[in-house]
C-alpha cells in the first residue's frame, strides 16, 4: 500500500432522516462540532474548509454561527459528489503542504418526495422535465432492469439487498429507518419504476456530516486511532457510458464512471478489491447496490446473485456492504452523503460501530458515490 | 380537436408528412446524438450539423413511471395520474434515445422488441392548445 499524506483525526454527524426544528445548516454547525470535540481541537485551529449542501443554503455562511476566524472557506456543489468532491479537494490541499489542518463538511434538507430536477440547471431543455422524463428514479429502474436480464438477477435479490440495509440500520443511532422489514412487505411496496418497488429506493432526508483531516505525519497529535487517507477520486462520464438524466446514449457501450473512478482509486492506494475488508457502495436504490458490487471490482457482474443469496456482503459476510444502512436506510441529504459513508468506515476502523462493527477488526475500508449527470467519488481509507 | 402544437420547437419535424426526430450529427467523427447540439462530446469538435434520426429501432431498456412526477417540472396531470412507459430505444446504426412509450403495460415490454416513432398528445397549455410530443411503440407487424 502507497505511503498516505492525509488522515482523518476528528469524525462529526447529525442523525439523519428528518429534524423539523433544526436548519439543513444547523445540522451542519452540529456535525462540525462534533467533529471538533472528537479531535480534540477548536474552531480556530482550523486552516480551512470545503463544504457544500445542495438545497440547504451555501455552506460558508455557516462561519457566523461557528465563530469568524477569517479561515479560507470554498464552497462545493457537485450533486452527489458533493461530500465526496470535499473531502477530495480538503485531501489535496494538505497533500499539497499549503495547509496542516482542515475540515470538509456536507449536509442537507431537502423536500419530500423525490428529487424535483431544474432541468436547466442539468443542462436540459423545458421539454424534459415537462413530458415527465427529469426522475432520477426512471434511470434507475431501467439500469437494473437491463442488468436484470443481462446477467440472471431475481426480484428476490433485490428485496434482499433493502431487507439488509433495515437490518443493518437498526443498530445505528444516526440512521433514519431503523425498523426491519420483511422482503415479501418489501416486493408488495408500490411499484415506483419497474422493476423497483418503495421499499428498494432511498429517499431524499436530512442530515450532516464534518470529517477533520490533518497531515498525516502529525496525526497522532490529535488521536490515538487516525485513519489514513489512501486515495480519495473523483471522475466524470466519458462517451458511451448509461447516466442519470441522458436524453440519449451512445450506439457503442463503455464502463461509466464508477469503474474509472474505482479503478483509479486502488491504483493510487497500490492495492486492490481483494485488500478491502468493509464498503459503502451508493444504493440510491438496491439495484444499484448490486451493480455497483461489480462496477467497483468486488465480483463479476452476474456473481453478485449468488453471493446475496449466500449472505456475503452482510455483517460477517466475506465482503460487508453498507453496515450503516446505506442510503436506503439512511435517505440521501446530498451533501451529506458520501462523507457519511467515510464516517461508517472511520468508525468500522476504529472498532466503534457497536453492535453493526465488522469482525476481525478490519484495516481498509472503501467508500463509492454516483450521481448526476454521471459522476464518481471514491475513497479507501486505512488504520 | 383543438389546435396542436410542438412540445419544443427544433427537437422534431412533426407536423409534417414524415415526422422525424431531430439529432446531431458529427462532420468530423461521424456521432450522432439527440437532441441537437453543437459541440461533439465524442470528439469534443464543434463541427456538427442537424440530422433527421431514423423512425424504427429496437427497445433498449424500458421502465413504468409509477408516481406522478413533481410538478413543475412535470406538466402532465398529476391529479388523474396515468402510469407510462420510459426507455431508451436504440435507433438502428444511430444513437439510443431516451423516449416515453405509447404502452404502461409490462406484459407488451421486452428488451430487443421492434419500436416505432410516434407523436401523442400529453397535456394542454395556457391557451388551451394540445400539446404534442415523441413517444414511442411497439410495432404493429
Amino acid at each position: 500500500m502507497t505511503t498516505p499524506e492525509v488522515a482523518i483525526v476528528g469524525i462529526g454527524m447529525h442523525p439523519f432522516g428528518r429534524t423539523p426544528d433544526v436548519s439543513g445548516q444547523d445540522q451542519g454547525v452540529y456535525a462540525v462540532r462534533q467533529a471538533l470535540k472528537d479531535a480534540g481541537v477548536e474552531w480556530k485551529d482550523i486552516q480551512f474548509a470545503f463544504g457544500g449542501s445542495q438545497a440547504a443554503g451555501h455552506a460558508d455562511t455557516m462561519v457566523s454561527k461557528l465563530g469568524l476566524t477569517g479561515l479560507q472557506f470554498i464552497n462545493v456543489a457537485n450533486g452527489c459528489a458533493t461530500g465526496g468532491s470535499a473531502l477530495f479537494s480538503a485531501a489535496n490541499t494538505i497533500a499539497s503542504g499549503a495547509f496542516d489542518l482542515g475540515i470538509a463538511i456536507g449536509y442537507d434538507k431537502h423536500e419530500r418526495g423525490a428529487f424535483r430536477i431544474k432541468t436547466k440547471e442539468q443542462g436540459l431543455g423545458d421539454w424534459y422535465g415537462k413530458q415527465g422524463l427529469a426522475l432520477t428514479t426512471q434511470f434507475f429502474g431501467m439500469k437494473i432492469n437491463r442488468y436484470m436480464e443481462k446477467y440472471d438477477i431475481s426480484h428476490n435479490t433485490l428485496a434482499k439487498i433493502s431487507a439488509k440495509a433495515f437490518r443493518n440500520a437498526e443498530h445505528n443511532p444516526n440512521a433514519w429507518r431503523r425498523q426491519p422489514i420483511s422482503e415479501e412487505q418489501i416486493l408488495e411496496s408500490d411499484m415506483l419504476s419497474y422493476p423497483l418497488t418503495k421499499f428498494m429506493f432511498c429517499s431524499p432526508a436530512e442530515g450532516g456530516v464534518a470529517l477533520i483531516l490533518a497531515r498525516a505525519d502529525q496525526a497522532h497529535k490529535y488521536t490515538d486511532t487516525p485513519i489514513y487517507l489512501n486515495a480519495a477520486v473523483v471522475r466524470s462520464r466519458r462517451w458511451g457510458s448509461f447516466e442519470v438524466m441522458a436524453p440519449w446514449i451512445a450506439l457503442e457501450d463503455a464502463a461509466g464512471p464508477t469503474v474509472d473512478t474505482s479503478t483509479a482509486a486502488f491504483e493510487m492506494a497500490g492495492i486492490g478489491p481483494d485488500d478491502i475488508d468493509v464498503a459503502q457502495l451508493q444504493d440510491t436504490e438496491a439495484g444499484a447496490e448490486i451493480m455497483h458490487m461489480a462496477e467497483n471490482g468486488f465480483c463479476e457482474h452476474g456473481e453478485q446473485e449468488r453471493m446475496i443469496q449466500q449472505g456475503e456482503t452482510e455483517i460477517g459476510g466475506r465482503i460487508p456492504v453498507n453496515t450503516d444502512g446505506g442510503c436506503l436506510a439512511n435517505g440521501e441529504p446530498v451533501g451529506a452523503s458520501g462523507l457519511r459513508q467515510v464516517y461508517e468506515n472511520v468508525l468500522q476502523l476504529r472498532g466503534g460501530a457497536g453492535r453493526r462493527q465488522v469482525p476481525d477488526n478490519p484495516s481498509v475500508a472503501y467508500t463509492h458515490v454516483y450521481g448526476a449527470p454521471g459522476i464518481s467519488g471514491v475513497t479507501i481509507l486505512s488504520r | 380537436m383543438g389546435e396542436q402544437v410542438p412540445i419544443e420547437d427544433g427537437l422534431f419535424t412533426w407536423p409534417s408528412e414524415d415526422p422525424r426526430l431531430i439529432g446531431s450529427e458529427c462532420l468530423d467523427c461521424n456521432a450522432i446524438i439527440f437532441p441537437a447540439q453543437s459541440g461533439c462530446p465524442r470528439c469534443a469538435g464543434d463541427n456538427t450539423q442537424p440530422k433527421e434520426l431514423g423512425t424504427k429501432g429496437t427497445l433498449w431498456t424500458w421502465t413504468i413511471q409509477g408516481y406522478p412526477p413533481k410538478s413543475p417540472p412535470f406538466e402532465g396531470d398529476i391529479v388523474d395520474f396515468e402510469p407510462f412507459g420510459v426507455g431508451y430505444v436504440e435507433i438502428h446504426n444511430e444513437v439510443k434515445v431516451e423516449t416515453r412509450l405509447t404502452t404502461a403495460n409490462v406484459e407488451e415490454l421486452k428488451i430487443g422488441m421492434e419500436m416505432e416513432l410516434s407523436f401523442v398528445p400529453l397535456f394542454k397549455d395556457e391557451e388551451g392548445k394540445e400539446v404534442v410530443t415523441f413517444a414511442f411503440a411497439p410495432c404493429k407487424s
